[in-house]
């Protein structure tokens, strides 16, 4: 970037001079914000730079040095540097936000020229690649019932050691080392997850590709994120709940099963569902254990089945035009599946979070 | 069992100890935790055994080959490539995305107005889900084209740093775009964490450097950068870690090769986890072997950048840390 500084002097500053007064108005960070993007379209469009990246960084830059060298003129460096570090963070904010809106946009665009009843009732059987028509049913059906059985895995395991680390663990060696491999389990790239079920499963004892495969490698990804969130969640109920209960006599598996969970359940769903959220995006491990198929296979023990996410990476890795678009329609599918799922998760938080403070 | 029970238990009363539902409960807990313990021990073992059985046949060294030919006889393949390729991208996504989830993180917990500030930190959380696999897509189909102008651009001024010379022609599948595309998948997570621990500030710190006159960026560079040092520090490693692990969407837009080149703006590298899923399919037994021993790699470097991170988060245990 900084071969720009040299080639953009600070043309705009002349602009402001007329201000007198020892603060800027008001208004000045929004007017040079406009100046400065006018500025990067103009430079944009005189170069014949045909990347709106180009004509968005140098409104950037425009926009920071502008306010620098006007700040430093009427207020002083002291308030200059605060009105560049202002600048910069809310230059910060939009680099991200565009990127990411373009994101969202271009997939719904582009997932609703294609996505309609038909594409999630019908599979890829008998349909050519060039060939426009197909769905997404069978990677739908690949992806719920592989989730499914990974969370079936995953919850219980997490949740028991939740359980553990919060009610029994209390400070133990062994707790502790749960807590650290659990925190270091989390950040295993999924690709690992899958080559472990590869070795394991796949090579040592000899099964093919199939959907419970690739289940495993999900479970594997999913329980550190239950049971971090629910460990959280755990130490959110208040001691109080538990000694009332203990005091009345009742066992201490009872007081966890009857008053500790019940109290904790609405964050224990969130975290839950999150982490299936999260899952359902993994592409890596399915690719190597699942296999992807054209098919519709229910059967999860047996035979490769599809999956969403590795259904739009197939239909990328084809490159027609009728395949692309049915990347961007399984995509979309993909996204809301899992959008969904976080906003319903996220609304039982809020719907269960004042009663636990009773 | 016995070592831990009789302390808690004692706290709790001493008679619950022996109730039999209370021994099936906590040793079912127990043994999920340890479960958890096993198959961490399980990945790592099983993982060496496969990595062990094709290294071991592999005909020239593992860590300096340039050249990936598991299947020729004698079988000849190293990770030099594919090391570079994963340390280069994921640097690269590091020096554009920290500064930028610093600069977000502050303008959710100090710069935006409360209305929008809330909900954008939502939308941000909402962001750290969605799939890797669509970040792919829409990097290799709307990214890469926008970026060959700025490739061009680099090239033109600052070729002369060797780095950013474009010495062939073609579209920006390079580690450069990886790198970018990278940083704005790794943008949530870092903000995320970072946000939570510049909430933490006190508000003491900052009220005082106020009084003192201080203007709001002093306050920012006094209070809250020094107090969130090492939060900004764990959070950018679980970003690392992130980075170095992606798999999809570096395969999509990467036009790989293997070749090691310091011109970042020429197609070609590769990274361990692209690889992996690029070669499966066609790979055979010992192919998928020599998969899993890159695998290993890629798993000790990531184990090795979480546990410093979550280290780091250990030695200030007010920050959880833990919103992944």
């Amino acid at each position: 970037m900084s071969h720009a500084i040299q080639e953009r002097p600070v043309s705009a500053a002349p602009r402001r001079g007329s201000l007198s007064h020892a603060r800027l108005p008001r208004w000045s960070p929004a007017a040079i914000a406009v100046g400065s993007i006018a500025g990067g379209i103009g430079t944009g469009l005189a170069a014949g730079w045909h990347s709106k990246v180009q004509w968005g960084l140098t409104a950037a830059l425009l926009f920071v040095l502008v306010t620098f060298a006007v700040t430093t003129k009427v207020e002083g460096s002291r308030q200059a540097k605060d009105r560049v570090a202002t600048s910069l963070v809310w230059v910060c904010f939009v680099l991200a936000v565009v990127p990411l809106l373009s994101l969202a946009w271009v997939t719904i665009s582009k997932g609703l020229d294609v996505l309609d009843g038909y594409f999630l009732t019908h599979s890829m059987n008998g349909v050519l690649d060039a060939e426009a028509g197909g769905g997404v049913y069978h990677a739908l059906l690949g992806t719920i019932e592989q989730v499914g059985i990974a969370t079936l895995i995953a919850a219980p395991i997490g949740l028991l050691t939740a359980v553990y680390l919060v009610e029994y663990g209390n400070g133990s060696r062994l707790a502790k080392a749960v807590t650290f491999f659990v925190d270091v389990m989390t950040g295993i790239p999924s690709i690992v997850a899958g080559l472990f079920v590869l070795a394991t499963w796949n090579l040592i004892l000899g099964f093919g590709p199939s959907g419970f495969a690739g289940a495993m490698a999900l479970a594997i990804l999913m329980m550190p994120v239950v049971v971090r969130s629910t460990e959280e969640m755990l130490k959110l109920v208040p001691n109080e709940l538990r000694e009332a209960s203990l005091a009345l006599g009742i066992p201490k598996w009872r007081t966890i099963l009857k008053v500790v969970l019940p109290t904790a359940i609405g964050g224990i769903t969130t975290g839950v569902m999150l982490a299936v959220a999260r899952i359902t995006g993994e592409t890596a491990p399915v690719l190597l254990l699942v296999f992807g198929t054209k098919l519709i296979n229910p059967n999860p023990f047996e035979g490769a089945q599809s999956s969403l996410p590795l259904y739009v990476y197939e239909q990328y890795a084809v490159g027609t035009d009728a395949a692309v678009a049915r990347a961007w329609a399984a995509a979309l599918v993909l996204i809301a599946f899992v959008m969904i799922l976080n906003l319903v998760a996220r609304g039982i938080a809020r719907w269960k979070a004042p009663k636990t403070g009773r | 069992m016995a070592t831990t029970t009789p302390d808690i238990q004692g706290s709790r009363g001493a008679k619950s100890a022996t109730r039999p539902g209370d021994r099936i409960f906590s040793g079912l807990s127990r043994g999920s935790g340890i479960t958890l313990l096993v198959i961490m021990a399980a990945i790592a073992v099983f993982l060496t055994y496969r990595a062990v059985l094709a290294v071991s046949d592999d005909s020239t060294n593992f860590f300096t080959t340039f050249e990936w030919n598991p299947a020729g006889s004698p079988p000849v393949f190293g990770i030099a490539v594919l090391a570079f390729g994963t340390v280069v991208s994921s640097v690269i996504a590091m020096l554009i995305a920290v500064p930028v989830a610093i600069g977000i993180a502050l303008f959710i917990s100090h710069y935006a107005p409360r209305k929008l500030a809330k909900p954008l930190a939502y939308v941000v959380d909402l962001l750290a889900a969605v799939p890797s696999i669509i970040y792919g897509l829409w990097g290799a189909i709307f990214l890469v084209p926008y970026l060959d102008g700025l490739n061009k651009w680099l090239d033109q001024y600052l070729g002369w740093t060797y780095v950013f010379d474009k010495s062939s022609d073609g579209v920006a599948r390079n580690l450069f775009t990886v790198g970018i595309l990278l940083a704005i998948m790794i943008l949530p997570i870092i903000t995320n964490v970072t946000r939570e621990v510049f909430l933490q500030v006190p508000k003491m710190h900052e009220e005082a450097a106020l009084a003192l006159g201080a203007t709001r960026w002093e306050v920012i560079r006094m209070s809250v950068l020094p107090f969130g040092r090492s939060g900004i520090i764990s959070a950018s490693m679980l970003g690392l870690g992130r980075a170095l692990g992606e798999t999809m969407a570096v395969a999509v837009v990467l036009s790989p090769s293997f070749v090691l080149s310091g011109h970042l703006l020429d197609p070609g590298g590769g990274t361990f986890a692209q690889n992996i899923a690029a070669k499966f399919n066609e790979a055979n037994e010992y192919g998928r072997d020599a998969l899993i021993a890159s695998g290993l790699v890629l798993f000790v470097i990531t184990l090795l950048v979480n546990g410093a991170a979550r280290w780091i988060i250990g030695r200030r245990k007010e920050y959880s840390g833990a919103a992944a």
